[in-house]
């Protein structure tokens, strides 16, 4: 396949940036998305120019680092998967295809196509975490009687990668439904109880500080999460979070 | 408790409940209109206890108006505030790819239903206010020196839907309405925390209302329309 690439090219944070366009020839249907990239930067370096900086670590669909925003929509056209999961048999030869980092204020971008997203760890440290005495108390996890509904929807939470999809994806560049998964994968069991007021109250402010905006309930989200994380778990944190600001 | 109209989820949760009392309200004013076209004696009757019954003239009245200036106020406001979460557009965004055009264009269908509420405030809630308070006029006689003469309520709706450009208003306004809903309802519900197993027949029920309601209040137009 013969393409033409739109890709957004910025030198550092402080840059403006633009699109730049390159055109790449043969390449295989069969060939990843990132490897298109490889081949890409394989000639840049080769012309001397700067190959285009963009995140990727495991490629294989469970890091959660490869990001993108790909002809409109995180991750590309297909669905239930990450940029390195993604194939260019997707694609038809002749296409145009942009490129863009992932667009959020919270995001910022750092270069070309890598953003920052140390504001989902700072999410994470305010409260998605459960404190377990470890000085010889411990209860084994497994001896615990948990209801086998909660234990799949606590697994299901679990299961976000916080690639970053949903604020990407969301027009309102919310982190609800990554917040939601968070709070209801320890909500949802005993262990995370104990903490569960402080929790929820901790990470949606770190949420509303880190620049996040307010979800809309458009559904993009849930629709573009490469782990298909349900938008009941944004509804769970609202209740959540209203219980507990009652009691606190 | 403090604080929480501050925070994403609190500013939310407002604006749900502020909805949902809009929609009850909404099927109440739907409930009566429908008179005009079944009963016009009882449509006469309901509108004359509605406009001067005082738990509902001066207690839920500011209440409605207050939860209306909100509604829109606070719309603004999350508006403004997303806006503000993304401050470089994508080149090239694929919405429709992963949500309704309804869901993301909230404030424009919003806006829509804004300048319908003008219309139908000079229509009907501005020369009601006059005629009972700066008139005085309590009677809700076509004639206040004439007890014959009938309530006025219905006459007055009737006038209203002689002139096709109004009917035309208001069956486009009707239409955002809709589409206001189509997301609306549903999202209220999905912000006060109510998506889970046990609500799945709400998304259904959202849209028999969200079509149900606009369509019956484009029915009762077209009806005065075609009958006056």
């Amino acid at each position: 396949m013969n393409l033409t690439l739109k890709i957004w090219r910025q030198a550092n944070a402080n840059d403006k940036g633009k699109m730049v366009d390159y055109q790449i020839s043969d390449v295989s249907p069969d060939m990843s998305f990132l490897e298109m990239l490889d081949i890409l930067n394989n000639e840049l370096i080769e012309k001397g120019d700067e190959p285009v900086a963009f995140d990727h670590d495991c490629r294989e669909g469970i890091c959660g680092s490869c990001s993108l925003y790909i002809n409109g929509e995180a991750h590309g056209p297909d669905r239930g998967i990450t940029t390195c999961q993604l194939h260019m048999r997707m694609f038809k030869d002749g296409d145009t295809i942009f490129i863009e980092p992932f667009r959020a204020k919270a995001f910022p971008v750092i270069k070309d196509l890598v953003v920052d997203r140390s504001a989902f760890d700072r999410i994470q440290h305010a409260g998605g975490f459960i404190s377990v005495n470890t000085s010889g108390n411990t209860i084994d996890a497994n001896a615990i009687p948990i209801n086998k509904e909660d234990a799949d929807e606590a697994f299901s939470a679990a299961t976000c990668i916080g690639c970053g999809a949903c604020v990407a994806s969301c027009k309102n560049s919310s982190a609800m439904l990554f917040v939601g998964a968070k709070v209801s994968q320890f909500a949802l069991l005993p262990q995370g109880k104990i903490e569960a007021t402080d929790r929820v109250l901790n990470m949606v402010k770190q949420m509303d500080d880190e620049g996040f905006g307010n979800c809309t309930n458009t559904g993009a989200c849930e629709v573009e999460c490469p782990k298909g994380i349900s938008l009941e778990n944004i509804a769970r944190m609202n209740r959540e979070y209203l219980a507990a600001s009652l009691k606190g | 408790m403090s604080g929480i109209l501050n925070s994403s989820i609190g500013r939310k949760f407002a604006m749900a409940l502020s909805a949902l009392f809009l929609m009850v309200f909404l099927l109440q004013h739907f409930t009566i209109n429908l008179l005009s076209v079944l009963d016009g004696d009882t449509f006469n009757d309901v509108s004359h206890f509605m406009g001067t019954f005082w738990v509902i003239q001066y207690l839920l009245q500011p209440v409605l108006i207050f939860g209306v200036i909100f509604h829109f106020v606070m719309g603004f406001v999350l508006e403004i505030k997303n806006n503000k979460a993304r401050q470089i557009s994508y080149a090239k965004n694929n919405g429709g790819a992963n949500s309704t055009w309804m869901s993301r264009n909230m404030i424009w269908s919003g806006l829509a239903i804004l300048g319908f509420m003008a219309l139908h405030f000079y229509d009907f809630w501005f020369p009601e206010i006059n005629i009972k308070f700066i008139e005085g006029d309590m009677s809700g006689l076509i004639d206040p020196n004439n007890a014959d003469s009938g309530y006025r309520y219905l006459e007055h709706l009737q006038h209203k839907f002689v002139d096709g450009w109004r009917v035309a208003l208001y069956v486009i306004s009707f239409v955002f309405l809709a589409l206001h809903l189509l997301h609306g309802f549903n999202s209220a519900f999905q912000s006060v925390g109510a998506n889970n197993k046990y609500t799945k027949g709400l998304k259904g029920f959202s849209k028999v209302y969200a079509i149900g309601v606009p369509l019956g209040f484009i029915f009762i137009a077209l009806f005065h329309y075609f009958n006056h």
